[in-house]
């Protein structure tokens, strides 16, 4: 890190960040807290981590979880059955148990030479308790192997930002440690600045007629699932691919399907739209 | 001026503790806090865990801070940090122990941070609040520039405060749903129902026993054996704690930990039919359900069990015109006693009112809980220990 803890990241060339969000980022580094981030899907969370590793120079480890995924994954794994079976049938150096003993996401970025990010993906898929267990890990960044009798302590204090869809309550415990941010759904002019990332030389008029349409089938209510970023993304594509024009857009919404995934939505969309 | 803004927060309702309160002392001491924005920005990324209580952060910040001048306020947080003990309870050893920074460095950081932004901008004079720019500028603060995002500097942070854009996003309702569901989550039975796994004991033991011999030992998985079947009055009695309902509703549902959830609906007590929606268009009869739950199902009624006596007890007596109702409400409810094991009674309504007449009869055949954490809590306890005792007998 460099002399100044404040602003290290401003963001990359594919990845726009809000103003709040930058500053969100700086704090959590220089606090040394985890980075909370959530945000309705497709808003680009997981992205942000990636942004951050690389606007930063570090390496990233991502530990993605999963409704099963516990705690204990990410720290380590001692692989007991392959051990038995190199006693068995050879192979491997049985004796040395260090071989049998794989570190997790967690352990990793620990043990890494380097301060790395270490994002934590969707920590909400997983059980109830999963954030409190980690709640010590990440407070005193080090974990002990029993089965070793060694303690793993992070060289460098790991970047840690988590990522939660918000399917699940978090608990408090968890979250007062956290710095938090919550990812507005991006306006008008910040999402024309994230197309353009994508799509350097989109036809202005078309992407004009898009993202009016966009946010009109955004605001639409009821709707099970709302169009995200990354559907507009898809959507875009879809429409330059088919060589459609701005004003083709502007009397229908050719390609509905890309922006809305749901049967019911569709019809609901689809009746709105006819009768607006 | 901060003390105030703290209790203005948890005046709101925002569950700011100390932990956050010292995080934001060691944000101004990392040189984080430029100015009045960073306050209202850092302020909401530490103290604020849940977009719902955004709104509730701009409406405090706007109180505290809405008529301050920015000179005072750079003033005021030098003053804080001279005597950041300020904060009740907390001693300064407490805070030097917990922050990892002496008094000392953090004034002297935070006072080359004042300097700095003097020589850089001549303003410190304006308002916030009231003028167009901020005096201390926000784009001139990132060494590299920001490449994105509008300069800060248009935006005061009273302003943005003031737009409450975070006003949709308030939401009353799910903040308990995450209690209920840990109450809920004790409700389980393990049995080994799951997929094959390897025991690593069983097979350790039994190749030992071998003399090396690997001998591979399987068992199944752990799962949740607990059927629940939840069926809730949507009377109109009911009405006020229908959100209530609702939480547990959805703290049920978002459980995956259950062999399987059910739920239905009825009016007052389960006459002929239950109901698979809340419009009540989609019925069955109640006989099938009996039919399509086995027996060691639990089910929870959830309603507020008050009615004329007479709908209870009296054959053909149902509210539903189509229904023939040859079966009294009471002995409906004895029916599900019957057939299930367990079967318990969850209710909103007040426990001083539960001397009501038709309350008091249906809790003599059916265990009765308030709706409420602990009344929640307690009806776990009952079903397990039912559970417990069914096995020893």
């Amino acid at each position: 890190m460099t002399d100044s803890p404040f602003a290290a990241f401003s963001g990359t060339d594919s990845y726009i960040a809000g103003d709040d969000l930058l500053r969100d980022v700086n704090a959590a580094v220089a606090l040394q807290r985890p980075l909370l981030v959530k945000g309705e899907p497709g808003t680009g969370k997981t992205l942000l981590a990636h942004a951050v590793a690389e606007s930063l120079g570090m390496d990233l480890i991502t530990w993605q979880v999963k409704s099963t995924t516990k705690a204990q994954d990410g720290l380590y794994h001692y692989d007991v059955v392959q051990r038995l079976n190199d006693s068995r049938f050879g192979g491997g150096d049985v004796a040395d148990i260090r071989g049998y003993i794989k570190l997790g996401a967690l352990g990793r970025s620990f043990r890494a030479d380097q301060r790395v990010v270490l994002l934590i993906d969707e920590i909400d898929k997983a059980d109830i308790e999963f954030p409190n267990d980690l709640l010590h890990e990440l407070d005193v960044m080090s974990f002990h192997i029993p089965e070793l009798d060694e303690t793993v302590q992070a060289n460098e204090r790991p970047v840690v930002i988590i990522s939660s869809n918000a399917e699940k309550e978090l608990p408090d415990a968890f979250l007062r440690r956290c710095v938090f941010h919550y990812i507005a759904f991006p306006d008008r002019p910040l999402m024309e600045r994230i197309v353009h990332v994508h799509y350097p030389d989109v036809e202005q008029a078309l992407l004009d007629a898009a993202i009016v349409r966009f946010y009109e089938v955004r605001g639409i209510p009821g709707l099970r699932k709302k169009p995200s970023t990354s559907e507009l993304i898809d959507w875009l594509f879809v429409l330059m691919r088919g060589g459609l024009s701005a004003e083709d857009v502007a009397r229908s919404v050719p390609f509905l399907g890309t922006l809305l995934k749901q049967e019911q939505d569709l019809d609901l969309a689809e009746r709105r739209l006819a009768s607006a | 001026m901060f003390t105030d803004f703290l209790f203005a927060l948890r005046k709101r309702g925002l569950p700011v503790g100390t932990q956050e309160w010292l995080a934001l002392h060691q944000a101004l001491g990392s040189g984080l806090l430029e100015n009045a924005d960073d306050l209202y920005g850092l302020g909401r990324a530490v103290l604020v865990h849940n977009e719902a209580h955004y709104d509730d952060f701009d409406l405090a910040f706007l109180e505290v801070f809405h008529d301050v001048e920015a000179v005072e306020l750079s003033s005021a947080i030098a003053k804080w940090l001279e005597n950041p003990a300020a904060f009740e309870g907390l001693t300064p050893e407490a805070f030097q122990q917990l922050t990892g920074l002496s008094l000392e460095e953090l004034r002297r950081r935070f006072e080359e941070m004042l300097r700095k932004q003097k020589e850089r901008h001549d303003g410190g004079s304006r308002y916030i609040g009231t003028g167009g720019t901020s005096p201390f500028g926000h784009g001139g603060a990132h060494p590299t520039g920001i490449r994105v995002g509008g300069p800060g500097g248009g935006r005061m942070a009273v302003q943005i405060a003031g737009e409450r854009r975070f006003r949709n996003y308030r939401s009353d309702v799910t903040i308990d749903v995450r209690q209920f569901k840990l109450a809920l989550r004790a409700l389980r039975n393990l049995g080994r129902e799951g997929p094959e796994e390897l025991d690593i004991d069983e097979t350790i033991e039994r190749t030992c026993d071998d003399g090396g011999e690997i001998n591979l030992a399987f068992r199944r998985e752990r799962r949740n054996t607990v059927r629940l079947v939840l069926l809730m009055d949507a009377g109109g009695s009911m009405t006020p704690y229908a959100r209530l309902v609702d939480r547990l509703f959805t703290a049920a549902n978002e459980m995956s930990h259950w062999k399987s959830l059910d739920h239905y609906f009825f009016h007052n007590v389960p006459y002929g039919r239950v109901y698979r929606s809340i419009e009540r268009l989609d019925s069955l009869p109640t006989a099938d359900l009996f039919r399509l739950h086995p027996k060691e199902c639990k089910v929870v009624f959830v309603g507020d069990a008050c009615m004329a006596p007479w709908e209870l007890m009296a054959t053909g007596g149902a509210l539903a015109y189509r229904d023939q109702n040859p079966t009294s409400g009471f002995d409906r409810i004895l029916r599900f006693r019957d057939h299930f094991d367990d079967v318990v009674w969850l209710n909103p309504e007040p426990q001083r009112y539960w001397g009501h007449e038709t309350i008091s009869t249906i809790r003599r055949v059916v265990p009765m809980f308030p709706l409420s954490l602990d009344g929640l809590k307690d009806m776990v306890r009952h079903l397990r220990r039912g559970a417990v005792m069914r096995k020893v007998g």
